[in-house]
């Protein structure tokens, strides 16, 4: 009884405190398992040389070795970690057009027209379908021989143009079947932005005299700052962790010149010719400090945004 | 105490339960999704249980390229009693790792050291057996003989002729030599038989094996040899898949390919015959070398984590005999590696079966002879060779950096 009493009131006193931990618990718990421990261990694995097939004690051969950081001084001098490094950079850079364009798109949507709907489901349509997918039907566009854009190219200039079997050509071709699906996402973002637009301050401002690019810059897109900064962060990460276009399109050729950092990470520890499991785990740490650059950046933003509210 | 029993009871149930489900059936995991190789396991399985009627086998058949990330996998979590693979030093680094299990007694006991002898090399690791060999097939050059005998080309005898008959077929508007090697393999086929003609077997194999460097001043001859075809191979090589280079092959927009026999399927769905197919050696480029071809060979390995190996061991003795190697092979087109088992009548087999037998030495193919990142390293550069052959320098000195990490 005194026990009970005891418990009772140490539970009475800490509810407070205690319940929030509670509720957080399970979803601590899981982030804990699935993304926290996952990232220290591959980190730790990232300091050794490991070909990822047997623990250390099944093998005297292949045991793990402890490198420091061998793994990545090796990736200072890896040609294609450059290629990777470079390769990326095009897709960050390149992927923010699916920003303006689907803002564009969304603008040119949104009107009440009859049969609306189906036009931006149309437009949308690409986002729901698998990049896979997406993937195949540009690579059948792009191949030589039975490819529309390949005969469109040849009807012009007589020349026979394969995109993805030149280095040069190649990632931006990816690029622009990335951005097919990653328009319409933004496009979709923006769509909902502009539903919410306060309609008097259009009006107020269509009085003041304010018309076309002069309304849009400032009426409708500080309205649609959320909508931009959303559009921006996704982005920016879908830019970066491009794996299945690559993947599916092109496998990193010609010759590795369309490798990024993740499908390079999957070459080198997963693949069929790759066992270099801790120089994958140090290109996915390289990874995930870029990445983290910009994901802190965007909490900061977005905390701050929270204060000033 | 009635708990202790109770415990007790299911434990006994427990244990009995799983030891009759362990004896006498065997899993085996393998890859042999296309429908001949299907076919061929099927009866392969089902000569198995009638030869052993106590031992039943649970096949789990999984898709082909899926297949080689899924192995690293099962071997470490949950070893199958028989898995497919491949010999040579592809099965290397399960080896290193104690992840196959030495079956050096399964070829004693059944003469396999004879019989097997061929392929007895490429299943030794540290004077070990590691596997058993069931097939092999030939590479070769396939080529059009319509296209031929449109452009008044002959078969070639010779480095030199063949190179002659490209210009031929250059002024005729066909691709001399077409690939396909978005997948990259296809590639390096060209690439071992033009090192292998150019400075013999031992050098061939010395490269992959590390003992050479990429610099050495034979390797670039052999790849100044290659030059001199490569304004002749298809041009956008690098985008395109094996069997479009296939179809190219079919429509006499090229004439010649240098493949493995298992292409011939694929010709023929394009419309190719017996009549019109034709195959060749790849021609002499140093005269006098003694001939080596290429004839990669699937094996099934016992992984060490393995629960029923007694069993394993007779699916294996099985898979060696003569009796089953004539008939898997004659399902799937290919040659059996036991030299007692009888070989189809299909022409291209036949051919294969002269080749092979009157070789001097047989590699495995590229991705089998040299380790897996220094495979990769390599049939990127000989992509990029096809593409650009002015990056020779940059390409070789890349690989020499490739192969001082692989092979240190």
């Amino acid at each position: 009884m005194a026990q009970q009493a005891v418990r009772n009131s140490f539970w009475k006193t800490n509810q407070k405190a205690l319940a929030p931990w509670l509720f957080l618990a399970p979803g601590m718990i899981m982030f804990l398992i699935y993304v926290i421990f996952p990232i220290i261990e591959s980190i730790y694995i990232s300091f050794f040389n490991w070909d990822g097939l047997a623990p250390a004690h099944i093998s005297q051969l292949t045991s793990k070795e402890f490198v420091g950081l061998g793994n990545y001084r090796d990736l200072l001098d890896d040609d294609s970690f450059y290629t990777s490094l470079w390769n990326n950079l095009k897709w960050l850079v390149l992927y923010m057009l699916a920003v303006p364009i689907g803002l564009f798109v969304a603008l040119f949507l949104n009107q009440k027209v009859p049969g609306i709907r189906l036009y931006k489901s149309l437009f949308f349509f690409p986002f729901v379908i698998s990049q896979v997918v997406v993937g195949l039907l540009f690579s059948w566009f792009y191949a030589p021989g039975f490819g529309p854009l390949y005969a469109i190219i040849k009807s012009m200039t007589g020349s026979e143009t394969a995109i993805l079997a030149s280095d040069t050509m190649a990632t931006y071709g990816i690029i622009l079947a990335g951005l097919w699906p990653q328009t319409a996402y933004c496009m979709i973002l923006y769509l909902t932005g502009l539903n919410n637009i306060n309609p008097e301050q259009v009006e107020a401002a269509r009085m003041d005299g304010a018309r076309g690019l002069t309304l849009l810059w400032n009426i409708i897109l500080p309205q649609l700052r959320p909508a931009t900064f959303i559009a921006i962060v996704v982005t920016v990460i879908g830019s970066l962790r491009s794996f299945d276009l690559v993947s599916i399109m092109t496998g990193g050729g010609p010759y590795g010149s369309t490798r990024v950092l993740s499908y390079f990470m999957f070459e080198q520890a997963l693949s069929e010719y790759g066992t270099a499991m801790g120089y994958g785990a140090a290109i996915a740490f390289v990874l995930f400090a870029i990445m983290m650059i910009f994901i802190s950046f965007f909490i900061y933003r977005m905390l701050q945004q929270e204060r000033n509210s | 105490m009635k708990y202790m029993k109770t415990l007790a009871g299911l434990a006994l149930g427990l244990g009995l339960s799983a030891s009759t489900a362990m004896a006498g059936e065997i899993v085996l995991n393998s890859d042999q999704t296309d429908p001949a190789p299907k076919k061929a396991m099927e009866e392969l399985i089902a000569g198995f249980e009638k030869a052993n009627p106590d031992v039943k086998v649970k096949w789990n058949n999984i898709d082909h390229e899926g297949y080689k990330a899924a192995i690293r996998n099962f071997l470490t979590a949950d070893a199958p009693d028989v898995a497919a693979w491949y010999a040579g030093n592809r099965m290397a680094p399960f080896v290193k790792a104690g992840l196959f299990e030495d079956v050096s007694d399964v070829w004693k006991d059944n003469g396999l050291d004879e019989q097997l002898k061929s392929a007895a090399a490429s299943m030794t690791i540290d004077g070990k057996k590691w596997g058993v060999p069931y097939t092999y097939y030939q590479w070769g050059i396939y080529y059009n003989k319509d296209v031929y005998k449109k452009v008044g080309v002959e078969p070639a005898k010779n480095w030199a002729e063949f190179v002659a008959g490209c210009e031929k077929f250059k002024a005729a508007g066909i691709d001399c030599l077409t690939t396909g090697t978005k997948a990259l393999w296809p590639g390096a086929g060209i690439f071992d038989y033009i090192d292998m003609r150019t400075n013999g077997y031992e050098f061939h194999m010395d490269l992959t094996a590390g003992k050479v460097k990429w610099t050495d001043p034979k390797v670039k001859a052999a790849f100044a040899e290659w030059a001199k075809i490569t304004p002749y191979i298809s041009a956008n090589a690098a985008a395109i898949d094996w069997q479009d280079a296939a179809a190219l092959l079919s429509q006499g927009k090229a004439a010649n390919y240098v493949m493995g026999n298992f292409a011939v399927d694929t010709f023929k769905k394009g419309g190719m015959t017996n009549d019109n197919l034709g195959f060749m050696l790849f021609p002499e480029i140093t005269a006098g070398i003694p001939r080596a071809e290429e004839a990669p060979t699937d094996t099934f390995h016992i992984p060490s984590g393995a629960k029923n190996k007694a069993d394993a061991k007779k699916f294996l003795a099985y898979l060696a005999s003569a009796d089953a190697q004539t008939a898997m092979n004659k399902t799937l087109g290919q040659l059996p590696v036991n030299n007692k088992a009888t070989v189809g009548d299909d022409p291209f087999i036949q051919a294969g079966f002269k080749e092979l037998s009157s070789a001097y030495a047989l590699a495995q193919f590229f991705d089998r002879d040299a380790p897996a990142d220094m495979a990769k390293a390599g049939m990127e550069g000989f992509q990029e060779f096809m593409a650009k052959p002015e990056n020779i320098d940059a390409i070789l000195a890349r690989l020499q950096k490739v192969a001082d990490k692989v092979y240190k």
